[in-house]
């Protein structure tokens, strides 16, 4: 009497009762056993547990009639059965390209292998290579798992559909530079408008560009293009370093030169101003007396200079043809350097 | 078995049990029945899911998917009107709308998945053909405006659109729907999923984008030393200007200057001309004289004159 084989709800297992040897002329014992373990295995199928990202859906000979949250519940034996959908979960698909290895450094499939899936038109008729990733939800259990056949893969062809459709409206190199963000969430928008069209009962929660390039053949001239970018603003920059360089430099050295010019203003100005003063000072004594005072004025001037003449030659009024004679040469020889003769125009 | 009674009576209940399991069938959710009588179909489509009854033996239940089915075109390598080879991978989704219909015309899945191979592809190749690449490219004219380019001399790269993918794809819908629906088929949404280069475009294309990536990597080298050449001409400038300009304003200023010196020297000398020539000349005596001055006096000078004889 061996009753594994009658099997039951999953991890259950009937006690082995092979070694069971039923007492001789106990057929009514029998029948008590039977219905005992009957009633277990149906008590047993009444019960079922839904995990906490979960919800599950009670079929009842097909016909779903009720949604069950988390926690154990029951069930009509034989004639409900259970599936269980994720609903907490966050689902993800992955477009152009597989994670082979999740991990902190995900190993990833040769880019090659799903070229189908990445290379795509772009609105100005070139190529560019795209890989994204879409995360879902099941928003909708029902719709979920009824109304949509091979579900997983229509949503990859509205995926691929989808994408197209967007990176088509653009010029590649929107695509691979500026329009990464708009493309995102346009995709998103549109995706999730044909989820509802489709009925999956999927919310889609994020589209996320991963590489996105050029094809491999036109990847250098990209390249070159990045290079070229960098080279004209490597020579801006150079032409502002050396503007930089100069230009304060020169406007500190012209403010020196007009702080000068203006040195020499005040200058001049305080100068002519000490001057006038003097003179004004000088005249206004002098006009008090003015004959004595100049004849003061040029005797003692004289007393100061005629010490440091070095010739001095004194003549008479009267030799007046004297003049042409006289040994000038001899005179300077007495006297160093070179001759100089400073006749005073005198005063009158 | 000895007693004939017994076997008669576990007889009948097998009987029954076969009867009983024979009227009775499951429909779950993603299913439909069509009920037939020996081949012929009986009744409407039962549809709602449970438990239902038939006359066991007599009648079948023959089942159909209720869900949205997946048409995946094979991809096609097709001309556009301007004449280059593309591949289209097109996929479409349907369902079974009317069982019955279906059941008479196509019989089962295989049946509708050639109609549909034959109806959509031979659609797909007509609107592909009748239209240039771009429109089943692109899907809407954006406003070149909002178009981002990267140098200044192209003012939009994209072409006007008539119709668009949106547009191509409705109107294969459109003439599609009607003729499947005499199958019992409805096509619910129709799509381009891949539209690809054949190989030697691709080429083509390929040298077409390299060719333009050149050009926009010099167009930058360009901007790079025209700008560098702008700035050097505008530090030359820049130098001039300031120099001459604190040259000039030195001068202007020095000029004022001995402009009001001028002015101050003046003043003070005009109130005695002669008195100023007098003490200017005595000093200029003084700070011309030196060691090696010869002076030759008469005594006829007021310096002198008393050395001759004191008046």
């Amino acid at each position: 009497m061996n009753m594994d084989r009658f099997g039951g709800p999953e991890g259950f297992r009937f006690p082995d009762v092979s070694d069971f040897r039923p007492p001789p002329g106990s057929g009514r014992l029998i029948l008590i056993a039977v219905g005992a373990l009957a009633s277990l295995v149906l008590l047993w199928s009444s019960f079922y547990q839904v995990e906490p990202e979960e919800v599950g859906l009670v079929l009842r000979f097909g016909r779903h009639v009720r949604t069950t949250e988390p926690g154990l519940s029951l069930k009509i034996p034989l004639a409900e059965g259970v599936v269980k959908v994720p609903v907490q979960r966050q689902l993800k698909q992955e477009l152009g390209f597989r994670t082979i290895l999740p991990g902190v450094r995900g190993q990833v499939t040769d880019p090659e292998e799903f070229k189908g899936e990445s290379v795509m038109l772009t609105g100005d008729l070139n190529v560019a290579v795209v890989e994204w990733i879409v995360q879902y939800r099941v928003s909708d259990p029902y719709r979920f798992l009824f109304k949509v056949r091979g579900l997983e893969e229509t949503f990859r062809s509205l995926n691929e559909a989808v994408m197209r459709g967007v990176v088509g409206d653009r010029t590649v190199t929107e695509v691979l530079t500026v329009g990464r963000q708009e493309i995102e969430t346009t995709a998103q928008q549109k995706l999730q408008e044909l989820c509802e069209q489709y009925e999956t009962g999927i919310t889609v929660a994020q589209v996320v560009l991963q590489d996105v390039n050029p094809p491999d053949a036109v990847k250098p001239s990209w390249d070159e293009v990045n290079q070229a970018q960098q080279q004209r603003d490597r020579m801006i920059n150079e032409a502002r370093a050396e503007y930089n360089k100069v230009i304060p430099r020169s406007s500190g050295e012209a403010q020196q030169t007009i702080l000068s010019a203006e040195g020499y203003a005040l200058d001049r100005v305080n100068r002519s101003q000490g001057d006038a003063a003097r003179f004004k000072a000088l005249q206004e004594a002098y006009r008090t007396a003015p004959e004595v005072t100049r004849q003061r004025i040029y005797l003692e001037t004289m007393a100061r200079v005629l010490p440091r003449v070095g010739g001095k030659v004194f003549l008479d009024r009267n030799a007046q043809g004297l003049l042409p004679l006289l040994p000038l040469n001899n005179l300077t020889g007495a006297i160093a350097g070179d001759p100089a003769v400073k006749g005073p125009g005198g005063s009158k | 078995m000895k007693n004939p009674k017994f076997v008669t009576i576990g007889g009948a209940a097998l009987g029954l049990l076969a009867v009983l399991l024979g009227s009775v069938y499951v429909i779950d959710e993603t299913q439909q029945v069509i009920i037939t009588q020996f081949g012929e179909p009986v009744g409407q489509p039962v549809t709602t899911p449970g438990l239902h009854f038939k006359i066991p033996f007599v009648q079948n239940a023959n089942y159909f998917d209720k869900r949205f089915l997946e048409w995946d075109g094979s991809p096609n390598q097709i001309p556009t009107k301007d004449k280059r080879f593309i591949w289209v991978d097109s996929y479409a989704r349907w369902r079974i709308a009317d069982p019955l219909l279906f059941f008479q015309r196509l019989r089962d899945e295989r049946g509708a998945h050639s109609r549909l191979d034959d109806i959509l592809d031979g659609e797909t190749l007509n609107a592909i053909a009748r239209n240039n690449l771009v429109e089943a490219v692109r899907t809407t004219n954006r406003d070149p405006a909002n178009v981002p380019v990267e140098t200044e001399e192209e003012t939009s790269v994209l072409e006007t659109i008539q119709l668009g993918r949106l547009a191509l794809t409705r109107q294969i819908l459109a003439t599609t729907a009607p003729r499947v629906k005499e199958f019992g088929i409805e096509l619910m949404d129709f799509q381009f999923k891949r539209i690809n280069y054949v190989d030697q475009v691709q080429n083509d294309v390929f040298q077409r984008m390299i060719a333009e990536r050149k050009r926009v990597a010099e167009r930058f080298r360009s901007e790079g030393a025209g700008e560098a050449a702008r700035i050097s001409g505008e530090r030359e400038r820049d130098l001039q200007r300031i120099q001459s300009e604190a040259y000039r304003t030195a001068q202007e200023t020095r000029g004022k200057a001995d402009a009001q010196a001028t002015r101050i020297y003046a003043e003070a000398h005009n109130r005695d001309a002669a008195f100023y020539a007098f003490t200017k000349s005595m000093e200029a005596y003084e700070a011309s004289v030196d060691a090696k001055t010869i002076l030759i006096l008469t005594t006829s000078g007021e310096l002198l004159k008393y050395l001759e004889r004191p008046r």
